[in-house]
């Protein structure tokens, strides 16, 4: 009796411990402290850098290689820091840990559709904007529907709880909104005609419109009714580290570099390569 | 901690679980009645019935409930076209209960075949002496005694059933936990309180749930 109680302990214990280690391996990488990315850059040659994984276009994870708009980008940054391509260590964000990972140094910088807002510029600090979206419809090559207007008794389809979806049930309440938790699974839906349109950043539509299995099928209707300036999240503290994008940032637009970024990526899309507004980069949080 | 008393998003917790007890009740009667008639199938003499209990069993018990769903909502409605509403939301509501019932449904059959294996074989072999059919037999004879001896693991399955229903969540239906990852999304800074508030309220409904179906079990309980 006594024996088998001991080892019931024994056994509990271990399943705890083992509990424990399975949740304790997430520290190791990133946390490279006050001297920011330029410092860290210089000395250990390494970035962690957090994209998007399931974005085509801008960010996206097949096997263990990430492509996309915003990958190269983080790449342009890279090189201008001293990084080498193979210095850079991928890490997979998603919507609503992007700003953890910055804070808890999980990952330097984030470069993944990141919307620039006040919100968000209280917690982290924002590079860029290296491109402007603005949300759009998608919608079948042969549909009717030119703007967010005619969207009456239609139904869409977009991520809960997001910015577009919200703002659909806002401003266009007549819409009928399909909410799910990825913007890939309303893309069968369209096809097969259940929703009419699918809604978020027009870059985004762009990049699924560009995927080879849905090639002429959807079209982005290409009128936008909001502004999205995408920025590279960096370390609240870290102004040096920001003022250095932006200032690679300004290089890139003026070599040629971005456009190239963007016609290797999106240019399938049959979008042509945006300016970059130079003059519209952030002050990195100097007043 | 405005994240409890913002109206919408009171607004918000109150139809998410709403939605999870209208699945949990929609399920809980569909799956009931084709439970029954499944173990009605698997205990009949005719093979072909038997067959079709057995695969059906085998077939959903051992899909995740994920995939069920999933193919309820791309196959059913997205590909076969089958709406089963006209609104958005009771569309996915009625295609989620499709799916949590012929799951279910699985196991409430197993519960009641293995209810049927504690009435003793005297019995059916009694009824039929006198001339019952298998149908009487088994609706007046056996299930009576089979389900009353059942009622305590109809409890769990009623109990992982309405868990089971956030899962309807991955094809659009705002339940419970779909609004729970949105508030986090949008309060960052308070996810461990919002995730105790929906714990907590999945809690307070199924631990009293747990004790009224062992307390319905022992009262139910054929005394032999």
């Amino acid at each position: 009796m006594r024996i088998k109680r001991v080892a019931a302990i024994a056994a509990v214990g271990a399943l705890s411990f083992a509990m424990t280690a399975c949740g304790s391996d997430e520290t190791g990488s990133g946390g490279s402290g006050a001297t920011g990315i330029v410092g860290k850059a210089e000395s250990q040659k390494k970035l962690v850098v957090g994209v998007k994984a399931d974005q085509p276009g801008l960010g996206l994870q097949t096997g263990s290689q990430y492509e996309g708009f915003d990958i190269e980008i983080a790449k342009i940054i890279a090189k201008g820091l001293g990084v080498e391509e193979s210095g850079i260590e991928w890490k997979t964000t998603t919507t609503p840990n992007r700003e953890p990972f910055i804070q808890q140094g999980t990952v330097d910088l984030v470069v993944a559709t990141y919307t620039i807002n006040d919100e968000r510029k209280q917690k982290i600090n924002f590079a860029g904007p290296y491109f402007i979206a603005g949300q759009d419809l998608l919608v079948k090559a042969d549909s009717t529907i030119a703007g967010p207007e005619q969207l009456d008794g239609k139904t869409v389809c977009s991520v809960s709880a997001s910015t577009p979806a919200k703002r659909i049930q806002s401003d266009y309440p007549k819409a009928k909104l399909q909410q799910f938790d990825s913007y890939s699974k309303c893309l069968p839906l369209l096809a097969n005609g259940q929703v009419d349109a699918v809604t978020t950043d027009d870059i985004i539509l762009a990049g699924y419109a560009a995927q080879s299995q849905y090639a002429g099928k959807f079209k982005v209707v290409g009128k936008t009714f909001s502004e999205e300036p995408y920025g590279i999240g960096l370390k609240k503290d870290d102004k040096a580290g920001c003022e250095k994008v932006n200032e690679i940032l300004k290089a890139a637009a003026s070599d040629g570099t971005y456009k190239a970024a963007w016609d290797k990526t999106l240019g399938s899309s049959g979008k042509a390569a945006p300016e970059l507004d130079t003059t519209k980069l952030t002050n990195c949080g100097s007043v | 901690m405005d994240v409890f008393t913002d109206p919408t998003n009171i607004d918000a917790y109150v139809s998410g679980f709403l939605w999870i007890l209208k699945l949990t009740g929609a399920s809980a009667v569909c799956a009931l009645l084709l439970g029954v008639l499944l173990a009605a199938m698997r205990v009949s003499p005719v093979p072909v019935l038997r067959g079709f209990g057995t695969a059906w069993v085998n077939i959903f018990r051992n899909t995740p409930l994920t995939l069920v769903i999933f193919f309820c909502y791309f196959g059913l409605y997205s590909t076969l076209g089958l709406s089963l509403a006209d609104d958005l939301n009771l569309n996915n509501f009625w295609l989620g209960v499709v799916g949590l019932s012929v799951y279910t449904a699985a196991f409430v059959c197993e519960a009641i075949r293995s209810g049927i294996n504690t009435v003793p074989t005297g019995q059916a072999e009694a009824a039929r002496a006198i001339g019952l059919s298998f149908a009487q037999t088994l609706r007046i004879v056996v299930l009576p005694q089979a389900t009353r001896a059942v009622v305590a693991p109809f409890g769990s399955i009623l109990i992982a059933l309405c868990k089971n229903a956030t899962i309807v969540g991955t094809i659009g239906l705002i339940e419970a936990s779909t609004v729970m990852k949105d508030l986090i999304n949008s309060y960052g800074n308070a996810v461990i309180p919002i995730f105790l508030v929906f714990a907590g309220t999945f809690a307070a409904f199924l631990i009293p749930t747990g004790y009224f179906f062992g307390w319905l079990a022992n009262r139910l309980a054929v005394k032999r």
